[in-house]
């Protein structure tokens, strides 16, 4: 009996493994062909290449030729990064008026937020666009990165209510009676306390704003502007002359800084999705 | 006196970014943008009243409409259910202690963390294009179509329902934890009653997290119905032969910013909240005679 089951466990342990492998098999071959001569891409399906070079990554990175792969990464960073901050401190400061503080029509104000939860970014996106083109920010990181510091990431700021909420009011209460002001618990006891909900929301929203592509497509024009998955876009209009292997390169290349947070992060990203239902 | 003030609004304090960010950037452009849809507005002149027009013009006169609402709908109903069931079925198979639990878990979280990506869109044509893999695997077996299965307007849509299906990592972590949360007693319980494997986790596993496939089912849906950068990409931006890759969102992109008819493009997103407005009252609507709550 016991043998059998452990032969069975193992039997399970190489079909999993075997399925793993099909899942990723993709990406590993992307990853061969980046290294592959334009010539071999299509040739076989093999993994490890026989000719192996970097002309690939060269010629993917010079771009267009005048706008090169820097600008991309420099821009895509920069929005990221304004993004995160964007959110970290916004998004907190509303998820304490709504974990801790009394006010008016809180259960109102609290309902409303819920419900942009819910709310297809399509419905908006047309007089925001009118707004900001009004305002001139088109063709510029504006439209992307000040949203994030007026809390309209409502599902961050949900995450942080509940974790705020999970922090025992007694802390509030005893540096209350030691003479804390309300902004006094907020510095000293929330903000330490929330760190490891800071760290899902940095690396969900830095994710989330690498890989948007739908408001970066609207906002953005000119080329010396595009973020790097609009880069990557403009191989595809020009596939008339084959560059594939340029192509995965440079593909490769934009989902460095993911997979880099995934290794270092993997258990926060894990017990993110985990606990909050966080869509990866 | 100062300081009592500063105390006394600390909550108005604290809340202003989001009252700020919510009137102007949420409130006001939704009634904008209600407005808008009954008008004629290409940015350039002011928006022209025109009443239902718009609406008119989706169901009669614009045939990108129909097909648009036709492959977002078999993309949703085909790639949700299948996603869900995989990522189940993998939860259940991972949740009977595995050696390697955690290697395994993150494989399978892999995709669902780069599949939105444009890169991975990339990939997806190259595989399911002309020369791209599927092919050359179906090559090794004598069976080369020699078709490009993103061009073919039969099957195009069906590479997308596998890229989400691929991305089947993220809910099954959801799940794992769910049934991690079920009591074992419940689960002993049960054998002692003679029930076998399957019977209990049909009759108890699933019932008990029941709640939780809810939960992952009106996300997916809602997600999917906003799925962009797939359809962008390996359409290149035109939606596809015979609009066999246009998705909703996709229309109304082309119409708002390709060619400016603002309003209508308006009208169009407002169907779509409509739409996933009705789909998700009905989701709770039929669940509230399956879901078990404590």
């Amino acid at each position: 009996m016991y043998k059998k089951r452990k032969l069975l466990g193992r039997i399970k342990f190489v079909v999993l493994f075997a399925f793993a492998l099909a899942i990723l098999y993709p990406l590993f071959w992307m990853l061969a062909s980046s290294f592959k001569p334009e010539s071999d891409v299509f040739k076989n399906l093999g993994l490890i290449p026989q000719n192996f070079t970097l002309e690939n990554y060269k010629i993917g990175w010079q771009s267009n030729g005048r706008v090169t792969f820097s600008t991309y990464f420099r821009n895509s960073i920069l929005v990221s990064v304004f993004c995160v901050i964007g959110n970290l401190v916004s998004c907190t400061l509303t998820a304490y008026a709504f974990a801790r503080l009394r006010f008016r029509f809180k259960k109102v104000l609290f309902a409303l937020m819920m419900m942009t939860l819910m709310l297809p970014q399509h419905a908006i996106i047309v007089p925001q666009y009118v707004y900001f083109y009004k305002l001139g920010w088109i063709d510029t990181v504006m439209p992307l990165v000040v949203p994030k510091f007026l809390a309209t990431d409502a599902f961050f700021v949900y995450l942080l209510i509940q974790f705020m909420k999970g922090i025992p009011r007694e802390l509030d209460e005893a540096a209350i009676v030691d003479g804390c002001s309300t902004y006094g618990v907020f510095f000293r006891i929330i903000l330490p306390l929330c760190r490891p909900a800071f760290v899902t929301t940095v690396i969900f929203t830095f994710m989330w704003s690498w890989n948007d592509f739908f408001t970066q497509i609207i906002y953005l024009r000119q080329v010396e502007n595009y973020t790097v998955t609009l880069a990557l876009r403009m191989f595809i209009d020009s596939t008339a002359k084959s560059a594939y292997g340029a192509m995965f390169a440079m593909s490769l290349l934009s989902m460095l800084p993911i997979m880099i947070l995934f290794i270092f992060f993997q258990k926060q990203l894990i017990e993110g999705v985990a606990t909050s239902g966080l869509k990866g | 006196m100062k300081k009592k003030l500063w105390e006394k609004y600390a909550a108005w304090i604290f809340l202003l970014p989001w009252i700020v960010g919510f009137l102007s950037l949420t409130f006001v452009p939704m009634v904008m943008s209600f407005y808008y849809s009954f008008t004629n507005y290409n940015l350039l002149q002011p928006p022209k009243f025109i009443g239902i027009d718009n609406y008119i013009k989706m169901f009669t006169t614009d045939l990108h409409f129909s097909n648009a609402l036709k492959v977002t709908f078999i993309y949703v109903f085909a790639s949700v259910p299948l996603q869900l069931l995989v990522s189940l079925i993998l939860a259940f198979v991972l949740n009977k202690g595995i050696k390697g639990l955690s290697f395994f878990r993150a494989a399978f979280y892999i995709p669902s963390l780069l599949g939105g990506s444009v890169a991975i869109s990339i990939l997806w044509r190259q595989i399911f294009g002309m020369n791209g893999i599927l092919n050359m695997v179906l090559d090794v077996f004598g069976l080369n179509t020699g078709i490009s299965w993103v061009a073919n307007p039969k099957t195009a849509v069906w590479t997308l329902v596998i890229l989400r299906m691929w991305q089947f990592g993220s809910p099954m972590i959801i799940f794992l934890a769910a049934i991690k949360q079920v009591p074992a007693e419940l689960m002993e319980a049960a054998e002692i009653d003679g029930a076998n494997k399957f019977q209990r986790t049909m009759r108890i596993m699933i019932p008990m997290i029941s709640p939780i496939i809810l939960f992952n089912l009106v996300m997916q849906i809602i997600s999917a119905f906003k799925v962009f950068t797939e359809s962008y990409i390996i359409s290149g931006g035109n939606g596809g032969v015979l609009d066999s890759l246009l998705f909703y969102t996709l229309h109304i992109y082309n119409e708002g910013f390709g060619k400016m008819r603002m309003g209508y493009a308006s009208a169009l997103a407002w169907f779509l909240v409509f739409i996933i407005g009705i789909l998700t009252a009905l989701v709770f609507w039929i669940s509230n005679k399956f879901v078990y709550y404590d």
